[in-house]
């Protein structure tokens, strides 16, 4: 039985390694924050978030199947959020009946799985009750199937089945045990029978000639007997036990698997619900294919910083349909860095299936997200800081793939500029010429110009704006890099206002 | 029933059911050859083992093979060329890969065969030690009829192993031993049909037989088998299988054997007729051809790290031996287990030469050489391989040692006479065809008495036309007589520290050694010389 929430045909694999370099991809977009938003303080919801947002999917149709679910589950979120309690609570009862301790007696597996299974079918029975009444208000794909699985794999007949084995196994008529010869004639080969049924009609029951049959009846001061019929009890009774015991890890491994299922929605719901504490606009992104190159985006913000900072932040609209290169030139402290994280959040996002921070997001989906950040100076200065950013580099380009997108933050810069721009140059260049999607946040004219000279119709370039007077709106918008730094501005303030204190200082 | 016991007492056992089976020929042994006169078994190691170090080589050889008591067959030397020659065919034969397999099979089954007749007799409840005497009776069968079926296409020219082929042949067709294997098969297979229910309730259990009851354990697994995710645990408990059945067992198998009285008589049967079923010349064979895979598999050991074995020619009525590359074997077992290399050394005594003489700087392989050399001659008297590429041995009647006692070292005046009296014992009993190793005889005695003495023995010794070899500090004794020849152990020129272990055939030379360890100190006239004229306190270079 397979919730199948996460995909149209298979399992959901939390366990699966990250991709490479996803580390990075969470210290540079401070997916943390994020992931901590969605988890609420749930340890698994933290894992399932965690491995879905890394492990995102290309495949557009995984991510509407994925939207389609997570819009029920708006509609719906308390009949969501019943369910995943109910889970939760399964799988929590289930844990504290667990007995650590290793299993040494069969007669101890069977008693204490017997108790976990009539839990666990208890639980199965609510989980049934949810499914028929909820299910009429659900549209998607993912959630029919499942009521529908749920209502027709646990009906009645089949509760009344689990009863019957509850029945059986205490045993009252003593238990029947098969058995053959082994080495030395010691018996092996110990199975559970089942009595066969009487004898059909009322005439062989008479006539019908009972098999030979021999008893022993130990004596009350026979306890080494005792012990030893009870051990024989044992031996027989051994594999019930086992299938007992591994029936309980399936029905709990299936209350396991639809709480992984159920996870990510439910983080998807939790994050809306602190998005909206903070009148945060979401929106469900559309996705195209990786051979395409979409980028199109209204108010896109940063969703850590404003889940960080609890406010507002004034988002970007971003117009890059068909291109392939951005680079974001302009004033430090401009806004370039944290646009670039609400792009990286917003592809991330989008690709495993979730809404996004903005007003609307239109992209085509990439093989996978990877950053080039310029680091702070390392502790442990054993390479140099250039050599140290082309190791990472190095790394970088050994997980590219062919439509990957690539986010550079300040790269190339640990050496003087033009040393830094030619490799730059040359590294974009030959991504370019392998289908790789770039942003690139620099503040290095001589990198930026190298590409306008090219005016290649798949370059956007973007810039921090300040408006005249210097003053920074921290809004990116359309523009050519320029030759001057902004931190002169910045030089020339701090200077300024240092310089005039320091007159009204000496005036007094 | 048996007729058998007609025969002569010792051949009864050899003999199996019928008339038509005693005509199977008797096989006698793989050690010694038919007719040949078996040597009394050496129990103790000999005095000299111990000198030579043949004690270590004998318990490292029978390591692992306690049970087949071998150590006497290592000890006790032939005295007949025509046996060595026995042993030597049959190694050859053994000595090919190919032709083990079938060997060491047979060997495994019947320490199989012994351990579940040991339990048939360990067992309390009948109905255990006769199945326990069954499967002892099936895994011999098996064996006979593996060891036939392998001997067949085996390339053999032993008449040792040709011999044992066509009993195996013959006894293995033989009407005893086809009722047995029928007999054998039959039970074993109809005990294996047997299934029977057991009810157990409280204070007791019902026993009868299995009637097509379901597997409901299956059932329980299959009802909750669709929520399966993966795989799960195995909670199946481990129960210590003891071979020992409790009461309550032997009873539900009392049953058991009630429900099938037919297949139990027959087993009950087979216990009483058949318990005596392995044939004594195949017990012997199977402890006696271990004699052989023992010393292979340590020889093997050493093949490996690169060291030869060869199989040496007898010398009967010549004195004229040789060795080429040989080594100590207990020696070389340590080094190539320590992963150290073995130096190898060679000999050769011809005409009218009997005596080696070995000098020259200690440690340097003397008394290893000297060792080696009582060593081979004991290996190739047992029929076995010796260390070398190839060697000629005398056929001796004795071999005498007279190694230093560490333990005698109370008084020089006492210690001298011990010596003497104990070279005297030796060269009282030995014999022309004796061998006589002399290990640093004289070493505490006045140089003035040393040499008189060493001079006394030698001369004995050539009186004696005895096979010797003697290691001493006494350069003076190979000069003697020109059936003494000298080897001296040497040092590697560049590195004179350095020990080579390497011990050739050159006249003794003293001041080789002393000056090269000078030379390496720099202690030598030109160094000194040079060193005194440099200025004080510039150090040797």
């Amino acid at each position: 039985m397979k919730a199948h929430l996460m995909y149209p045909d298979r399992d959901f694999d939390v366990s699966a390694p990250p991709p490479p370099l996803a580390q990075e991809l969470v210290q540079d977009l401070e997916l943390q924050t994020l992931i901590a938003a969605m988890a609420d303080e749930d340890k698994v919801l933290a894992e399932v978030v965690r491995a879905a947002i890394l492990d995102g999917t290309d495949s557009v149709t995984i991510l509407l199947y994925r939207q389609a679910i997570l819009r029920d589950c708006i509609v719906n979120e308390a009949a969501v959020r019943e369910i995943y309690a109910l889970v939760v609570e399964t799988l929590e009862t289930e844990r504290k009946n667990y007995l650590g301790v290793a299993f040494r007696y069969p007669g101890a597996v069977l008693h204490r799985s017997v108790e976990v299974l009539q839990m666990l079918t208890g639980m199965l029975r609510r989980l049934r009750e949810i499914a028929t009444r909820e299910a009429p208000l659900f549209r998607s794909e993912g959630f029919r199937n499942l009521f529908a699985m749920l209502i027709r794999e646990l009906d009645d007949d089949y509760f009344a089945r689990i009863q019957d084995h509850f029945r059986r196994l205490r045993f009252r008529s003593g238990v029947l045990v098969s058995a053959a010869l082994g080495e030395g004639n010691v018996g092996i080969d110990y199975v559970l029978r089942r009595p066969n049924a009487p004898a059909e009609g009322w005439l062989q029951r008479i006539f019908g000639s009972k098999p030979r049959s021999y008893a022993f009846r130990l004596s009350d001061r026979d306890e080494a007997g005792a012990r030893a019929l009870s051990l024989l009890r044992d031996r027989g009774i051994n594999l019930v036990a086992n299938a007992l015991g591994q029936s309980t890890d399936h029905v709990s491994s299936f209350f396991n698997m639809l709480r992984l299922e159920l996870a990510f929605y439910i983080g998807c719901l939790n994050l809306r619900r602190a998005l909206l504490l903070h009148q945060l606009p979401i929106a469900f992104p559309t996705p195209s294919s990786r051979a395409t190159r979409r980028h199109q985006a209204k108010g896109l913000y940063d969703v850590c910083l404003a889940l960080r900072i609890g406010a507002d932040t004034r988002g970007n609209d971003l117009d890059g349909d068909g291109r392939e290169l951005m680079i974001v030139t302009g004033a430090n402290q401009g806004g370039k860095s944290t646009f670039l994280r609400s792009v990286g959040q917003a592809q991330v996002m989008m690709q495993c299936g979730m809404f996004v921070a903005a007003g609307s997001f239109a992209a085509n989906t990439c093989a996978r997200v990877l950053t080039h950040y310029k680091r702070e100076e390392d502790s442990s200065m054993a390479s140099g800081k250039f050599d140290e950013e082309l190791s990472r580099m190095s790394a970088v380009v050994d997980a590219i793939e062919p439509d990957t997108l690539v986010l550079f933050n300040e790269s190339f810069a640990a050496t003087n500029e033009r040393e830094g721009s030619a490799i730059g140059r040359e590294i974009i260049t030959v991504l370019l010429e392998h289908r790789v999607k770039m942003v690139f946040v620099t503040h290095q004219y001589e990198l930026a110009a190298g590409f306008l000279d090219r005016s290649d119709s798949n370059v956007l370039f973007l810039r921090a704006q300040r408006r005249d007077d210097g003053e920074r709106t921290f809004r990116i918008a359309p523009g050519a890099p320029e030759r001057t730094s902004h931190g002169e501005d910045l030089y020339r303030r701090i200077f300024t206002e240092v310089a005039t204190a320091e007159a009204a200082t000496a005036d007094s | 029933m048996n007729d058998a016991h007609i025969l002569a007492p010792d051949k009864a056992k050899t003999v199996a059911y019928t008339d038509a089976d005693a005509m199977i020929a008797s096989f006698g042994s793989i050690l010694f050859p038919d007719g040949a006169s078996i040597p009394t078994p050496v129990t103790d190691a000999p005095e000299h083992f111990r000198d030579l170090n043949l004690d270590q080589i004998v318990a490292s050889v029978t390591a692992g093979r306690e049970e087949y008591d071998l150590a006497a067959f290592f000890q006790t030397p032939l005295a007949e060329e025509v046996s060595i020659r026995y042993r030597q065919a049959v190694m050859r034969d053994l000595d090919v890969a190919a032709n083990t397999v079938v060997f060491t099979a047979f060997a495994k089954a019947m320490r199989t065969m012994r351990e579940q007749r040991q339990q048939a007799a360990k067992l309390y409840y009948e109905q255990q030690k006769r199945r326990w005497l069954l499967h002892a009776a099936q895994t011999y069968c098996d064996a006979v009829e593996a060891l036939r079926k392998g001997m067949i296409p085996l390339a053999l020219t032993s008449s040792g192993l040709t011999g044992l082929r066509d009993f195996i042949i013959a006894y293995a067709d033989s009407p005893g031993f086809q009722r047995l294997r029928g007999r054998v098969a039959q039970l074993v297979a109809d005990l294996a049909t047997i299934r029977y229910n057991v009810v157990i309730g409280d204070g007791g259990f019902r026993v009868f037989l299995y009637d097509g009851e379901a597997d409901y354990s299956a059932d329980v697994a299959e009802t909750f088998a669709k929520f399966r995710q993966g795989d799960a645990r195995d909670y199946r408990v481990r129960f210590h299988d003891a071979k020992e059945m409790n009461h309550i067992e032997a009873k539900i198998l009392e049953f058991v054997a009630l429900l099938q009285p037919e297949i139990f008589g027959r087993l009950a049967r087979f216990a009483a007729d058949d318990a005596d079923f392995a044939h004594n010349d195949l017990v012997r064979f199977d402890r006696e051809v271990q004699f052989y895979f023992a010393y292979l598999e340590h020889v093997a050991v050493l093949r490996r790290a690169g060291l030869s074995f060869c199989l040496p020619e007898i010398a009967v009525g010549t004195k004229e031996i040789h060795d080429e590359d040989g080594f100590d074997l207990a020696l070389a077992a340590k080094l190539v287990t320590a992963n150290r290399p073995v130096v190898t050394n060679s000999f050769r005594l011809s005409g009218k030469e009997r005596i080696i003489v070995i000098s020259g700087p200690n440690q340097g392989g003397k008394t290893t050489l000297a060792r080696s050399f009582g060593q081979m001659h004991h290996l190739a008297a047992i029929g076995c391989p010796v260390p070398g590429t190839s060697a000629r041995l005398f056929l001796f009647d004795a071999v005498y040692t007279h190694f230093e006692r560490e333990e005698n070292l109370q008084n020089l005046r006492g210690k001298l006479q011990d010596d003497l009296m104990r070279i005297h014992a030796i060269l009282s009993r030995a014999t022309p065809r004796s061998i006589v190793i002399m290990n640093e005889i004289f070493n505490s005695t006045a140089l003035r008495d040393a040499v008189f003495l060493g001079h006394k023995v030698i001369e004995r010794i050539i009186d004696l036309d005895l096979l010797c070899v003697c290691v001493t500090f006494l350069e003076e004794l190979t000069a003697m007589s020109d059936s003494i020849v000298s080897m001296v152990s040497t040092v590697n020129p560049v590195q004179p520290a350095e020990r080579t272990f390497r011990v050739i055939r050159r006249p003794a030379d003293g001041n080789a050694y002393a000056s090269s360890i000078a030379e390496k100190y720099h202690l030598t006239r030109a160094w000194l010389s040079r060193r005194l004229t440099a200025p004080a306190g510039g150090g040797s270079r």
